[in-house]
């Protein structure tokens, strides 16, 4: 009896050691090989060969984030919008975009990109714009479920009070339900930014490889992610490989803990 | 009349999801159905080589590959990540918690091209040190994709745990058993519909994942003989020729989309019924 206990315990902390070591030396891997390389001229104003800057990919990155949450913002907190404020909970519609949404997270971003390829890339070649809009479905869903928990969480009082003072529907929705739900909404989003930031898949022949600021949204773009790929493929650059991983490491984890502070202030708020 | 318009615009807004999902199956199934059609379903499915340019399209390899990196993430990456999870639930001391979960998240937020660089760089060169050959394998992409997965399961298995009753574990103790027994006889069975959710999720992920896998697995598309060889994935297999395919090399591609797309709704169905924690 004494023995199995003791095998248990030693099998659940082995196991934690082990996840916790795991995440020490890849994070410090990254780190201590990126740090010493971070060189002024990866940061020069143009991307060459010889400096191989991320700078440009940095701007790209923020562009293409920008552009794909221009779309799928408003769509995806309007179709929650409608799924929490209009819509019966058990509406066949409801349970329908519930069904695709599911779907649509589930989805490989690699098959988004075999589809944008088809679709968008067909229509406006390798360019920013196609990419954002294959981004804009990918990151739909996650949007409307987080924006449709932060309606959800919006106490009925608030719309109630509304009402009794005369406001209708419409104007209870924007000036009353979306406001208090705007932490949750904002939460998402920012998860949002950092799949987009971190995306490859679904951009390498979407959005395209060039390495520099775009024309127009119709130019192609290599965001940060990509530009990681295609230096580490070139196997070359170690150094400047280290280099750019740590920073777009460092950008992720800032992005998704912004996400996780905005999301813990909300449950603080709530109870 | 204001109000009217906009609940239209919501209504076509909520719309949309259900218009991408048809967009992307119409745009998947009617391309990719006469491909696998015009190729023959059998020399598709069951054709063990892969060479666009001698008209040979069969994706055996291809799923054998992707079954056998999924397994053995699987096989690394459960037992690993369903301990962490009951470590984390009812071993974990308060402080050393409020570190180890957000690196728990910390790891789910990692790009998946920085999972593939650090396995170029470290496991690579690890395995062909330890096996020899390339060090591009099977074995590589499954230690990868199972440091992929384990966040997911981690997570979720912490959190199916957290939500037994306590009582059940007062319970057990109040019986005089061990705080290891009460946890892994009265709280972890009854956890079991959640942590086989976190699994299954897991599962879709490491099927699903693409460029962490091309960076690592070496994407011959042959059937691999052993873990050290190296081997193609469905989604591998997309990406890598997607850049060049023309007519029906593109469209066997999109056909490959296809088999990816069933397989991961299949895998979702497979776990939906199990996902919805029974009501207490």
């Amino acid at each position: 009896m004494k023995a199995r206990s003791a095998a248990l315990r030693a099998a659940v902390y082995a196991a934690a050691a082990i996840t916790a070591l795991t995440i020490v030396f890849l994070v410090g891997y990254i780190v201590v090989k990126g740090a010493p390389h971070l060189e002024p001229e990866l940061f020069a104003p143009k991307y060459t060969t010889d400096n191989l800057s991320m700078l440009p990919a940095i701007i790209n990155t923020a562009l293409m984030t920008v552009s794909a949450l221009l779309i799928s913002g408003p769509v995806g907190v309007f179709a929650a919008v409608y799924l929490v404020e209009y819509a019966s909970r058990s509406s066949r519609l409801a349970r329908g975009v519930r069904l695709a949404a599911e779907t649509l997270s589930g989805i490989p971003s690699v098959v988004y990109g075999l589809f944008g390829r088809l679709l968008f890339v067909a229509m406006w070649g390798l360019s920013l714009i196609s990419g954002a809009f294959t981004l804009a479905i990918m990151t739909l869903p996650l949007i409307m479920r987080t924006a449709q928990e932060a309606l959800l969480s919006v106490p009925d009082t608030y719309r109630e009070g509304s009402f009794g003072l005369g406001a209708g529907k419409l104007r209870t929705v924007f000036a009353i339900t979306l406001p208090a739900a705007a932490p949750g909404i904002l939460a998402g989003f920012i998860l949002s930014v950092g799949r987009i930031v971190g995306e490859t898949a679904a951009l390498i022949y979407t959005a395209g490889t060039v390495a520099e600021m775009p024309k127009n949204a119709f130019s192609s773009v290599r965001t940060l992610s990509v530009h990681m790929y295609v230096l580490s493929n070139e196997a070359l650059y170690v150094n400047q490989s280290y280099a750019t991983a740590l920073v777009l490491m460092v950008l992720v984890i800032f992005i998704n803990a912004g996400s996780n502070a905005i999301a813990k202030k909300l449950t603080i708020h709530s109870l | 009349m204001k109000d009217k318009v906009m609940r239209a615009v919501f209504l076509a807004a909520a719309c949309v999801c259900i218009v991408c999902v048809a967009l992307i199956c119409v745009f998947l199934f009617v391309n990719g159905i006469p491909a696998i059609g015009e190729i023959g379903a059998l020399r598709f499915f069951l054709g063990t080589r892969w060479k666009p340019g001698q008209g040979l399209y069969g994706i055996a390899p291809m799923i054998l590959g992707s079954v056998y990196v999924t397994a053995g993430a699987v096989a690394l990456g459960v037992p690993t990540g369903v301990l962490t999870g009951i470590f984390m639930a009812r071993f974990c001391p308060a402080r050393l918690h409020r570190l180890l979960g957000p690196a728990v998240s910390l790891l789910a937020g990692i790009p998946s091209v920085i999972y593939g660089f650090f396995g170029i760089t470290v496991l690579v060169p690890a395995v062909r040190g330890l096996f020899g050959g390339s060090g591009k394998s099977i074995l590589t992409a499954s230690v990868i994709l199972a440091l992929m997965i384990l966040p997911t399961i981690i997570s979720v298995s912490e959190a199916s745990i957290r939500a037994v009753p306590v009582h059940y574990y007062e319970g057990s103790l109040a019986l005089g058993a061990t705080h290891e027994r009460s946890v892994f006889s009265a709280v972890v069975p009854d956890a079991r519909s959640g942590i086989t959710a976190g699994v299954v999720l897991g599962i879709g992920r490491a099927v699903g994942e693409t460029m962490a896998v091309v960076m690592v697995a070496g994407n011959q598309p042959i059937i691999p003989r052993g873990i050290l060889e190296g081997v193609r994935t469905l989604t591998a297999n997309i990406v890598i020729d997607m850049g060049y395919a023309t007519d029906l090399h593109r469209r066997a591609l999109i056909a490959t989309a296809v088999v990816l797309f069933v397989f991961i709704l299949a895998i979702n169905l497979l776990v939906s019924p199990g996902s919805r924690p029974a009501a207490k």
